[in-house]
């Protein structure tokens, strides 16, 4: 019910939208119904609300009318609230006390043919809104404060690039290392693939560039163990050889890569005549060996599997460069690939594909049906392209396995309320439009620990996930529209925390209080999504603006 | 689209090119020309009563050609900024005929057909280059007689042919089929001009044209110039009725295409095009397969392809799961050519390397997976930017440093850099966001600082 000792004072703005409403639904009757409903006490209606007169006409009613809650029966709130939101304000309206009414996109849009229906739905849907305005309350925009340090976990390419970035525009970072030396991949890589530049001269100068960097602080050997709270406002635990330190952070990059699966028991993998492509790169740093004339790589060896069905990404750009090495290294040995698919996607990698064949690299197509048999010296294959089984000679044996998940990926996860995928990499907020950001607000994502990245995609993730950190670090503030969950009859809450296990962006939390175990909302990370409201079964918490009251008005107001 | 459209931060400057670039890193001042759009954008509402009136019918570019828009237009609906746009080549009043519906319509008073070119100076630090891509045309290819065949399509065109908001409302209308029906569509139009004509004939003399016309060619009232009229009239008449009664009946038995196969490597891994690897092609066909079916259960595609690329995060599982649900078959072979079947059903040849052997199908529709090309206005704006071109006429990059020109100050996200799938352009438009921002705001800072 709407507070006794408000006069509540309703205006309606009922929007022609030029002939997007109007040339399908009756206005003057829309009008005249709007005036007929409780507690509304103007009308009026515009040929566009949104325009600079139709805007005019709302602030100067809020002021001549009195009017304490405003309604806008037009267009979708996607485009256009923010503008009439802002209109109440500037006319001394708290903004939430505004409501808006779509009777274009699933009214007059869709019942184009139908004027009768259309309007007598337009007038369910303004009533309806109008039942919900009366019990409208004011909000106040939640800000706050983002300290202004940032967390990189992982000191590999991304994170050293994401790091430096970061520390460049000016902010403090704390890079944090379980290895003992900065780098991670690129101290066991050869060469870099395509240009070939050579990996460890490059992870030197990064290395050099991070450490020298008066506003990064490196902490190798070192482990995040904890990290409380939310977006601007974590206290991290790092355990280190000198003990715990205590950070404030106020945004977390997760760039703790990749590692390569080391195939026990298959092809006769024993990390000496039978090879993993990173062992390989090792043998190549030192120089290959002279009796090595005759090398056979097997692609897909362990990946695309029924247990781990995805393709690995980098594998074939991996092993074509490394033939090209070991070409380069003894020209005259014969280098054989024995793959399904060659993932030699782009520009560069199939350049460095055609490259490969110009050199004599031969390629051989296997059926997963029927793999290759490695023995002592020699691996048969069924070239399924020319359906002949061959017997080919190998000193060498080099198996391309996939790039799986980092050992305590899952910890990770955990500790920092992000999830993970089927295959055990972090999971970003949206696999498209959202490929470094985390659901969750202040948590940033980069290079293998997302997916397997090659040293471009690395870098450019790296850079891609500071600019997404840098956003609220830059602002300094958070500003969170006050829509979310609330609290609403502490003492029904139990405390039983099924809300905390459903809320999708790690927004609540059980905290211990004098009434036992309650449920608290950490407001700067809601979204307002309302799925910790809608399954509560206490009815102990509640959305702003989305009350049950004002939803049980709103589902009234249709049926009456 | 909206946010960027929204956003208090983001000056939109949509249907404008960059003219000139000076200066350096941190301190470039560019001159952009704002091309006239007849509109004025603070006025338009974007509520298209004006293209509702406009009486002038052009192709529809959004549509690949497919459908029709209006001389009056905006690029598509929920296109940002939502002015509206005249397009000079093909408005009657711009090209010096009497009109101007469009400005009488309007009741913001936002046409100006006096509106000219303006030329707008910007001082900015840096400089972000995201002008995407082109679709390769494959016409080039005249093996797969792309302009030819009517069911062969390209990648592009079969997205809005699937499109809920493209020109057939997402049905998969065969083009031929729809340009069976456009054309029974013009005949009716003609054969009820015709049949007003023939009726006042039959009015005027009380006999139904059919009994006149036998009696007519008989012999009879040969001398009689009315009736002579009549006749040929009603010549004409039939010549227009009876096709039009044959192509509905064959219209009649037009469904929806369920026969489709997708072509990988149009124009890319080519050596006589591109010989790069476009890198989301395969993808994409896969995607469109699977919507396909899902419009239509009994829809089968197959893929041809060289190494079906599925080399994203979920991509395979994407892939084995188009297979087991979506009646997807991937065949591995190069198409040799796509030939003219019956009922416009194109026939594909191809080898069947996995048997080892030349083999033809007939299917419903083609679709040619297009290469990522580069764009067409990238010459010029490398040009005037001072900015370097790979051999492929991509934006040059180096590995190590993905978003960075040849020029300080400038970068480089998404196609205009390589081909590259969403995820990753959205990536990259980060980092190169990033790399600008450095710049922008910390500028001076920045040449004291050690950059790596």
């Amino acid at each position: 019910m709407p507070n006794k000792e408000e006069n509540i004072r309703i205006g309606v703005f009922v929007c022609h939208c030029g002939s997007n409403i109007a040339g399908y639904l009756n206005m003057e009757e829309l009008g005249a119904y709007a005036e007929t409903l409780p507690h509304v006490a103007f009308v009026k209606r515009n040929l566009y609300t949104c325009s600079e007169g139709g805007i005019n006409e709302i602030k100067k009613a809020i002021k001549e009318q009195n009017l304490n809650r405003v309604v806008v029966a037009s267009c979708t709130p996607r485009t256009h609230e923010p503008l009439f939101r802002s209109s109440c304000a500037e006319a001394g309206l708290n903004p939430y006390l505004f409501e808006m009414v779509n009777i274009r996109d699933q009214c007059s849009w869709v019942h184009m043919q139908q004027r009768d229906d259309g309007t007598a739905k337009a007038k369910d849907l303004i009533r309806m809104g109008v039942a919900k305005s009366a019990l409208l309350e004011p909000q106040q925009p939640i800000i706050s404060d983002v300290t202004l340090r940032a967390l990189v976990m992982g000191a590999g390419i991304a994170g050293m690039t994401s790091a430096l970035a970061l520390a460049n525009r000016g902010y403090e970072v704390v890079l944090v290392e379980r290895e003992e030396r900065l780098g991670g991949m690129l101290n066991v890589i050869n060469k870099l693939g395509p240009s070939m530049a050579d990996a460890a001269s490059f992870a030197e100068e990064k290395i050099k560039a991070v450490q020298s960097h008066k506003n990064i602080t490196v902490f190798t050997k070192a482990r995040v163990t904890e990290a409380q709270g939310f977006i601007g406002k974590y206290k991290v635990d790092i355990e280190t050889e000198s003990g715990v330190k205590k950070i404030d952070i106020g945004v977390i990059i997760v760039a703790t890569g990749g590692r390569l699966l080391v195939p026990e028991g298959l092809y006769n993998y024993d990390g000496k005549k039978v090879i993993t492509q990173l062992e390989a790169e090792t043998l190549l740093k030192q120089g290959l060996d002279k009796g090595i004339n005759n090398v056979v790589m097997i692609q897909c060896a362990g990946g695309r599997t029924k247990e781990k069905p995805y393709c690995s990404r980098i594998c074939c750009q991996t092993a074509v460069k490394n033939a090209i090495m070991i070409k380069e290294q003894n020209p005259a040995s014969k280098v054989s690939i024995l793959y399904r698919d060659m993932q030699m996607y782009g520009v560069e990698n199939e350049e460095l594909f055609r490259d490969s064949r110009a050199k004599g690299i031969r390629y051989i197509k296997y059926d997963p049906e029927d793999p290759p048999q490695v023995k002592d010296g020699s691996v048969q294959v069924f070239h399924s392209l020319l359906g002949l089984k061959m017997d080919l000679a190998a000193d060498l044996v080099v198996l391309s396995t996939p790039i799986v998940s980092q050992e305590g990926a899952e910890a990770t996860s955990q500790l920092l309320r992000v999830p993970i995928d089927d295959n055990g990499f972090f999971l970003e907020g949206h696999v498209k439009l959202r490929p470094l950001d985390f659901a969750t607000d202040g948590v940033f994502l980069a290079g293998s620990a997302r997916f397997p990245a090659n040293i471009r995609e690395a870098v450019a993730q790296g850079l891609g996930a500071a600019s997404r950190a840098s956003i609220p670090l830059s602002k300094g503030s958070v500003v969170v529209e006050p829509i979310i969950s609330i609290l609403a009859n502490e003492d029904a809450c139990r405390g039983c925390g099924l809300c905390v296990a459903l809320c999708p962006y790690g927004a609540l939390e059980i905290r211990k209080t004098e009434k036992g175990r309650k449920v608290h909302v950490i407001d700067v990370a809601c979204k307002g999504c309302g799925v910790c409201a809608s399954t509560c079964y206490q009815h102990a918490l509640s959305v702003n603006s989305f009350t049950d009251d004002q939803i049980n008005a709103q589902i009234n107001a249709f049926l009456e | 689209m909206l946010d960027v459209g929204r956003h208090p931060n983001i000056d939109l400057l949509a249907y404008s090119e960059i003219e000139k670039v000076e200066g350096e890193e941190g301190n470039f001042k560019v001159t952009v020309r704002r091309k006239a759009r007849y509109v004025e954008e603070d006025k338009c509402t974007g509520c298209g009563a004006c293209k509702e009136k406009c009486p002038t019918v052009v192709p529809d570019a959004f549509n690949e050609g497919m459908g029709e828009r209006k001389a009056i237009y905006s690029w598509f609906a929920q296109g940002i900024p939502s002015t509206h746009t005249i397009d000079p080549n093909y408005c009657r009043q711009l090209q010096g005929k009497k009109c101007g519906v469009c400005a009488k319509t309007c009741q913001a008073g936002a046409v100006n057909f006096e509106q000219k070119d303006r030329v707008v100076e910007l001082t900015v630090g840096a400089i972000i280059v995201a002008a995407g891509y082109d679709v390769f045309d494959p016409s080039r290819i005249p093996e797969y007689r792309y302009d030819k065949l009517a069911n062969v399509v390209t990648a592009i065109e079969f997205e809005r042919l699937l499109s809920a908001s493209g020109p057939t409302g997402g049905h998969l209308d065969r083009p031929s089929d729809r340009a069976i029906e456009a054309e029974i569509e013009a005949l009716e139009k003609k054969a009820g001009k015709s049949q007003k004509v023939i009726a006042k004939f039959e009015e005027q003399f009380g006999q139904a044209s059919a009994d006149f016309y036998s009696s007519f060619q008989k012999g009879e009232y040969k001398d009689d110039e009315e009736r002579n009229k009549w006749a040929e009239k009603y010549k004409e008449h039939l010549e227009i009725v009876e096709p039009l009664e044959a192509m509905k009946k064959k219209a009649e038995g037009f469904t929806a295409a369920k026969r489709l196969a997708f072509i990988q490597c149009v124009g890319s891994r080519d050596f006589r095009f591109y010989p790069f690897c476009s890198g989301y092609c395969c993808m994409h066909s896969i995607k469109e397969a699977i919507i396909a079916h899902e419009h239509g259960p009994e829809t089968t595609s197959t893929i041809f392809g060289m190494d079906i690329r599925a080399i994203g995060k979920g991509f395979e599982e994407y892939k084995i799961r188009g297979g087991n649900h979506s009646n997807i078959t991937y065949v591995r072979g190069r198409v040799a050519e796509i030939q003219a079947g019956p009922d416009n059903n194109p026939v594909v040849i191809y080898e069947d390397t996995k048997e080892r052997m030349v083999k033809s199908e007939e299917f419903d529709m083609v679709i040619l997976a297009t290469a990522c090309a580069p764009t067409k206005g990238i010459y010029e704006l490398a040009d005037k930017l001072g900015i370097e071109l790979d051999a492929y006429d991509f934006v040059k990059t180096s590995p190590l440093s993905p978003v960075d020109t040849s020029r300080p100050g400038i970068f480089v996200c998404g196609c205009a850099g390589a081909p590259m799938d969403v995820p990753e352009s959205v990536a990259q438009a980060s980092s190169a966001a990033e790399r600008a921002a450095e710049i922008a705001f910390y500028g001076d800072a920045r040449k004291e600082k050690a950059v790596a």
